[in-house]
This record gives structure tokens, sequence and C-alpha cells, in this order.
């Protein structure tokens, strides 16, 4: 143990959120043998528990982590988080709100269970189903690989913590649900505001200001480079890796889950209006990797054999240790790990819900599609074994790279989600052809990229665009699904099959 | 309609990245390109909540 004090406030951190963990199975009690409540926390929410659980579970310890080394590496590109996290509140906005309405007035928990009940079609909603469940998974990996960045650099020896973190995880979800991740975002939240005003009040004072730390910066990094003639260059690089993700970020079943545990319309669109709170916070915290640059973490000889090890993710818990007196170093840790256990709680209820609605229930059970809660619980312990196998087992830039194909995947889910809540011109399987279009093009051209880029440079008439792959083939997506639909209902008309009715969506 | 109007003076405030990827003016210390970027946060912010208004004296009325 390396570092004492800082591990001491650590775990007892974590102490008291394993207490709150197990506490929340009792707070707004309801039977938690039924789905609804144990995977949707009753749909019971207000405003601010809302907006403590949308933003815990939305901003990750994987963001905390990888948007600094991304700042700390790459410069102003990984500022596309700011626009980024502005631009999907008018989507949550515009969109979600009759989700919910539609889903509670037909008793549905998931994405995938709106898109079977509007198309009647079960092959649908499995194809989206399936893809949340699989961009969920590296990302609950790369929460673990946080998780396991900060213990790295605590000094705790070996797997043996993380495992632990885990067993732990898996025991509160079990018996908590939905409950148990709303109620430690709480505690999570408010570590991460009180270690992020700690790091830019103290950080810049001992540095000489933010002048002197942009000054340290390279300034071929602090802008975007000017684009060549004939070429968007970097410029709609930007703008559409901001704009795609905001496409997405809603869209993967953890985040849906936030939004449909809320208790309204009213208060997702006041938290459309309150979340971008988080944002000013992620911009503060991306500049921590600058602050790491200006600090020169990156050349401190105890810090070589980490960064060695875990690349730019360590530039901001160098900076944390080099920066922070050790108790504090200590609450930042803790911040972070529960940042990262948050949100893969919620993402195992989530993929277990998909599982249990969406593919257990209508493929494997006679009749019944609403399923139980004890199957959904078993299926979640299924997501976090699986995630720390993953761990455990495989270099950290699979799951970077499964991550990176996670978001091109879940975007894909737009038009069968959210352009379904508007409008019944689709067919259903004009939307399985359009997705499958999506993911074979995503994929070939992230291939073609050897899995460590996003952005793609289209051509079109002399002029080059490049343009995020996600936002790139979701546009291909409802190309194929708008032109064959005319001729997939000519084929098989699906228009009865709507078992929703105009009055359920507002 | 208006508010249309208002989310896409988000979208154009967040994406237009030619108009602030450059240094001046300074604040603070902050180059223009960080700056913007972390103050058009409240005003985004701001203009959603309008909306939220508008919509709800509109179902007021109802």
């Amino acid at each position: 143990m390396t570092h004492p004090a800082a591990t001491l406030i650590f775990l007892l951190l974590i102490a008291l959120v394993i207490a709150l963990g197990f506490m929340a199975g009792r707070w707004k009690a309801g039977n938690l043998a039924h789905i609804e409540e144990w995977g949707l926390g009753g749909r019971r929410f207000g405003t601010w528990v809302s907006w403590f659980l949308i933003g815990g579970d939305a901003y990750t310890a994987y963001t905390f982590i990888a948007i600094p080394a991304l700042m700390f590496g790459a410069g102003a590109l990984g500022f596309f988080a700011l626009p980024y996290t502005v631009v999907c509140y008018p989507i949550l906005y515009l969109v979600f709100p009759r989700l919910w309405n539609v889903a509670r007035a037909r008793g549905y928990i998931t994405g995938p269970e709106f898109v079977r009940g509007r198309y009647g079609n079960k092959y649908l909603a499995l194809a989206v189903g399936l893809t949340g469940i699989v961009a969920t998974m590296p990302y609950i990996a790369l929460q673990l690989v946080g998780l396991q960045t900060v213990i790295g650099a605590l000094g705790l020896p070996g797997h043996l913590p993380l495992v632990a973190a885990l067993i732990v995880l898996a025991a509160f979800t079990w018996t908590a649900g939905l409950r148990a991740p709303a109620m430690i975002s709480i505690v999570k939240d408010l570590l991460i505001y009180l270690t992020v005003l700690a790091a830019i009040i103290v950080i810049p004072a001992e540095l000489g200001g933010f002048g002197a730390i942009f000054a340290k910066v390279d300034p071929a990094k602090l802008l975007l480079p000017v684009p060549h003639a004939h070429s968007g260059g970097l410029y709609t690089g930007y703008a559409t890796l901001a704009l795609g993700s905001a496409m997405a970020l809603f869209l993967y079943p953890h985040t849906m889950t936030g939004i449909l545990s809320s208790s309204g319309p009213r208060v997702i669109k006041r938290n459309a209006a309150l979340l971008p709170a988080y944002t000013i916070m992620l911009g503060l915290l991306a500049l921590v990797g600058y602050m790491a640059v200006a600090a020169g973490v990156r050349s401190m000889p105890q810090f070589a054999a980490s960064f060695a090890k875990y690349g730019t993710s360590f530039a901001v818990p160098a900076l944390v240790l080099h920066a922070f007196p050790a108790w504090f170093a200590g609450v930042a840790f803790g911040a972070i790990a529960i940042g990262a256990l948050v949100p893969a709680a919620i993402m195992a209820i989530a993929a277990a819900n998909i599982f249990t609605r969406d593919i257990w229930g209508p493929f494997f059970t006679a009749g019944g599609t609403h399923g139980s809660a004890l199957t959904a619980k078993l299926f979640a312990m299924v997501m976090i074994l699986g995630a720390l196998a993953f761990v455990l087992g495989l270099p950290s830039t699979y799951a970077v790279q499964l991550q990176l194909l996670g978001g091109m995947w879940v975007i894909q889910t737009f038009p069968a989600i959210a352009l379904s809540l508007f409008t019944r011109f689709f067919n259903g399987w004009a939307l399985l052809l359009g997705w499958a279009a999506g993911i074979a093009s995503a994929t070939w051209l992230a291939a073609e990229k050897g899995f460590s880029g996003s952005i793609w440079a289209f051509h079109i008439g002399g002029y080059s665009l490049p343009s995020y792959i996600a936002l790139a083939t979701v546009l291909l997506n409802v190309l194929v699904a708008g032109a064959l639909s005319p001729v997939c209902n000519a084929i098989a008309n699906d228009r009865a099959r709507d078992e929703t009715r105009a009055e359920d969506y507002v | 309609m208006i508010k249309f109007l208002l989310f896409l003076v988000v979208f154009v405030l967040a994406l237009a990245v030619p108009v602030y990827n450059r240094i001046t003016p300074e604040l603070f210390g902050f180059p223009f390109f960080y700056w913007y970027q972390i103050a058009i946060v409240p005003v985004a912010s701001l203009l959603i909540f309008i909306v939220y208004r508008l919509d709800e004296r509109g179902s007021a009325d109802k």
C-alpha cells in the first residue's frame, strides 16, 4: 500500500456507498419481485432524483478519465464532448417525453418493446435489443477499467480489489435493483462536483493560473487545424462527432432506463434544462487534461510505470496524486470509483430488462412476454461477470475499440425508436433492412480505419467531407428504410399490427 | 414554431465550429475556443427552460 491515507479515505467512501446500496431496497417501497419495480424503480423518480440518476448514468467514470485523457493526448478535438452534451438536450426534450408516454400507456419498460408494439415485429425488436446489449457490454467493461486505474493508482495489489468491488456491485444490484444506483448517484455526484471544484481552484493556483496552463499546451493542439481548400477538415469532423454522439446518447439501454424511470414527461423536460449543469462540470474536467500537461506529470519518474501500463488514461490519476494532499486524493479516487459503479449497475439492469422483455419472453417462453424480475436479476449477474471476465482476460484496447463501435451501432436504432415516435410511415421489415445496412456499413468503415478512428472522409463532387461514421451511416439507414417501406408495405403491410394509439404519445 | 427556432439556436451555437475555432478574444486566460463552448452551456439551458415554460403555458390553456 503506497498511499495509506488516500487508501483509507477511499475505502471509507466505498463502505458508505455499499451501505447505501443495500438500504436503497427499502426506499420508495415497492414489490421488488416485479420487474417494473426492480428494473425501473416503479417509474416514480421526481425531478431531483432523476437529475442525479440520469447525470450519474450519462456522465460516467469512463468519461471522467477518457475525455481529459483525450485532451492530454490529442488537444482541442477532445473538447467535442461539450457541444455533444449540449445538443443532446434538445433531442432529449423533443423525443423522449413521447417515449415515456407511450411506454407508460402500454406498460413497456424498454425501447425495443415499444418497437415491437409499434410494428408487431419481434425480429426488429430483437435487432434493436441486441444492438443495445452488445453496445452496453464494452461500456460496462470500460467502467471497470476506470475502476482498475484508480485502484492501481492507489497501489492496491492484484485483481482482488476489483473482484471485491464487483461482488458488492452484483449484490446490491440483485437486492435493490434500480433504486440502488439512484440513491448512490447522489453521493457520487456530490463527490464529483467537490473534486472538480477543488481541481479548478487548487491546481491552476499551483501552476500559475489558466493563462499559464494554456501556454504550456502545444499551440498546434490548442485549436482544430484549419481545413484545406475543398475540405471540411476537422471542422465537419468535430461537429458531426458532437451531433452523432448526441443522437446516440439516449438510445443506450442505460440512459433510456434512466429516462423511463422518471415520474413523467414534465420531469424529463425539466431535466433537459437542468442536466447541462453536468456539461459545465465536464468542460472543466476536460481542462484537467491540460493541467496534467502543464504540470508535466508524464515526465515524472514515479508515474513512468503507470503511464506505460494505462497510457494517457493515467493523466488524471497522476495529476490527482501529484497536486492534492493524500487524503483528498482518496476523495477524488473514491468519486471516480463510485462514478464507475453507478453506471455499471444501471447498465447491467438495463441490459437485463431488455433480455427479459425482448429476448427471453418473446422467443423462449410460451406466450408470456412480461417475464419476472428473477430472469432479469440473473441476466444482470451475467452482464457483470461477463464484464469482469472481459477486463481480466482481454487487453483494455479491445474495450475501447468495442466502445467506439458500440456508439456507431447503437445510433442505428434511431430510426426504429426515435423516428417511430413521430411517424408510422416506415414498415418494420424495411427498418430491419435499414438497420442492417447501417450496422454493416459502419462496421466496414470502422474496420478500414483499423478500429482506431471514428471519422471518415467522404468525397462528394470533388469536396472532402470528413464525418463521424455513425452519423453518415445512420443517414444511409434512414434512406434504405424510407425507400424500402413502400415496397415492403406492398408485399406485407404491417400497418394493422400497430398496438399503440395516437393518444398514447401525448 | 418558436420552440423549434429556439432549439435551432442551440444547435447553431454549439456546432458553428469555424466561428469559434480561434484564440482571441481571451477571457481569464482561456482562449476563445474554450470559454465560448463553456459559456454557451448556460445559454442552451436557458433556451430549453424557455421552451419548457412556453409548453407549460400552452398546456394550461387547453
